[in-house]
């Protein structure tokens, strides 16, 4: 088992900023917009180097969607940035009909993503994006895991012709990504091998499900941890070559259970290969206010829940013999 | 070289020929906003606009056109089709299965002349600002135009928009509102009134222009002088007065052919009203 360790914790929007202002250098088609949370969104570095690029639209995210929509004829790549909720729920027709049916090149970057935005409560906790977002035909759903996968996402984006949803967030998370990598969009990550579970998570639950592999090896419970960090298109191959081997299955994501990470790949074995699955997901429930880490325990998206979601999957794959 | 008000009046009746066959054909569609826009498009796509029916989707160099109110999509393909972006034939598609002349436009199916999907209403003024600055970012000093319903501006996002613009000197675009005071349920007044139009604009920083938009020279006197204005630091509004269902008088002073198509007795009637003038498809 691959041990992973962190010297430093930072927040997956500062990736995104980080990235937003390589994207800018290195091709000056990239321009980005903002509805009056470029600090939230960590994109005044972009700002500030590319004044000229850069939109402030005020507190107006559907003319927001609608112009990024436009900027791309004349070749120009919009980046839009909000808060998840903003970013999807309030303008999910004009993503629907200016940028996904328009077949527009426009990334839709969303940070505050989940219950972990913290104190703000439910108005801003959105747990229904991805699945809004993964409904819409030719959009691309990312939701990396630390500070140097959302930075090498957000560049990697740039370089991809079609929409994209980027969902990130607030919270200082372990960094234990190669800061080098190459993100390759649609392309699991193996983080573990392990033969008895396999543990697909996403955005902030990566870091959870290493913990709760570690807990388990204890156990000795071997566990197999994957990345997905692009939900659509789902890396169907590596979800199939995994369960074949372990036989069932945990999916985690900060994100309603209904619509999310795991009824992708729920959809995936029911239709080539039916195993037990267990979600470590949202009940169906709005969020509170809270520290993040109150939150995803009250709401059960900690590695203890995890453990125990791995247990209840093995005790059904075991009595289904 | 002068502008010539009877060939442009002569292509409009072939314009609203081409509307009423194929709401007809298909029965379904919206012959009442489109007939009262034929002179406006007309106008644009024969006289004012620079473009190249060899249809490209950045349109670089290119002047552009946005429609906001997808509905009136019968007049935007007539118009299309007319002035070289595909085959007149082609109009016989419309709103029928597999075409590309889908009931409100679409980018989806690549008919050349359509760069935004629209038939949702209120999306358009922030697309012809997006691409407006795209222009500007390019170094490129064509303009942008867009066209919306008067019933559409009831739709919150035209306000941001509205905001926008003005606050950001986006001066090489002319939006254009279609005063026909008609909505599906009734009068603008009726249903929700729109007040002021022209106070309303201009506080919010718009160069606001009024046009008498079934006159043909008249659509062409104001749209040459919005040409003049662009380029000075405000963005173009212009109020088109128009007529829902002009040509056809039984179409007329009322709101109920917004969405409705003529049946065979009631096609025959109106095209009797309208000159065959480019050979119907």
């Amino acid at each position: 088992m691959k041990k992973y360790t962190y010297t430093e914790k930072k927040d997956t929007r500062s990736g995104f900023g980080a990235g937003l202002l390589e994207a800018g250098k290195k091709n000056k088609e990239v321009v980005a917009l903002c509805a009056d949370l470029t600090g939230s969104l960590k994109m005044d570095a972009f700002q500030k180097e590319f004044p000229e690029r850069f939109f402030q639209v005020g507190i107006a995210e559907a003319n927001m969607i609608g112009m990024a929509a436009g900027l791309t004829i004349g070749g120009k790549i919009p980046f839009t940035g909000t808060f998840a909720n903003f970013s999807t729920g309030r303008v999910y027709d004009q993503i629907r009909q200016s940028v996904a049916y328009s077949d527009k090149n426009v990334k839709i970057c969303a940070s505050h993503a989940g219950l972990t935005l913290g104190e703000d409560g439910a108005t801003h906790q959105i747990l229904e994006d991805i699945g809004m977002m993964k409904m819409l035909p030719g959009m691309t759903v990312i939701n990396p895991c630390d500070y140097n996968q959302t930075k090498a996402a957000t560049i990697a984006i740039a370089e991809h012709e079609g929409p994209v949803y980027l969902r990130f967030g607030r919270p200082t998370v372990p960094v234990f990504t190669d800061p080098d990598q190459k993100f390759e969009i649609g392309k699991a990550w193996m983080v573990n091998e392990g033969t008895d579970v396999s543990i697909f998570a996403t955005g902030h639950l990566v870091w959870k499900a290493i913990e709760a592999g570690e807990k388990l090896a204890e156990m000795g419970i071997k566990a197999e941890i994957i990345n997905i960090h692009t939900i659509k298109p789902l890396d169907v191959q590596a979800i199939l070559t995994s369960v074949t081997r372990t036989g069932c299955v945990v999916s985690a994501e900060e994100h309603n259970r209904l619509g999310g990470l795991g009824d992708s790949i729920a959809q995936v074995l029911a239709q080539h290969l039916p195993a037990p699955q267990e979600y470590v997901a949202v009940d169906d429930s709005f969020g509170e206010s809270g520290t993040p880490d109150q939150l995803m325990e009250k709401y059960g998206l900690n590695s203890e829940a995890i453990v125990k979601a791995v247990q209840k999957v093995i005790a059904r794959k075991q009595a289904r013999g | 070289m002068a502008t010539d008000i009877q060939q442009l009046t002569q292509t409009a009746s072939q314009v609203r020929r081409d509307i009423l066959r194929m709401v007809h054909a298909c029965q379904s569609g919206h012959p009442g906003g489109s007939l009262g826009c034929a002179d406006f498009l007309v106008a644009l796509y024969f006289e004012i606009m620079h473009h190249d029916p060899k249809f490209n989707m950045d349109g670089k160099g290119e002047d552009l056109f946005f429609l906001s109110n997808g509905h009136i999509s019968p007049v935007f393909y007539s118009v299309l089709a007319r002035s070289g972006y595909f085959d007149v034939k082609e109009l016989a598609t419309f709103r029928k299965l597999n075409s590309r002349l889908q009931g409100h436009p679409t980018t989806h199916e690549h008919l050349p002349g359509v760069r935004m999907a629209s038939g949702s209403l209120g999306q358009g003024l922030s697309v012809a600002i997006g691409a407006a600055l795209s222009k500007k970012l390019n170094n490129d000093t064509s303009l942008v135009f867009s066209l919306h319903g008067d019933g559409e501006i009831q739709e919150g996002q035209i306000w941001e928009a509205a905001m926008y613009a003005p606050h950001n000197k986006v001066d090489n675009l002319i939006a254009t509102i279609d005063v026909n005071g008609q909505q599906i349920d009734g009068s603008t007044e009726q249903v929700l009134s729109l007040g002021n139009l022209r106070a309303k604009w201009e506080a919010f920083g718009w160069e606001v222009l009024e046009m008498s938009g079934n006159d043909m020279a008249d659509v062409i006197r104001v749209l040459h002088l919005a040409k003049a204005k662009a380029f000075k630091g405000k963005p173009i509004l212009i109020l088109m007065q128009t007529e829902m269902g002009n040509g056809v008088d039984f179409m007329m002073h009322s709101h109920k052919w917004h969405g409705i198509a003529p049946n065979d007795e009631q096609l025959t009637n109106a095209l009797g009203q309208l000159a065959e003038t480019l050979g119907d498809y």
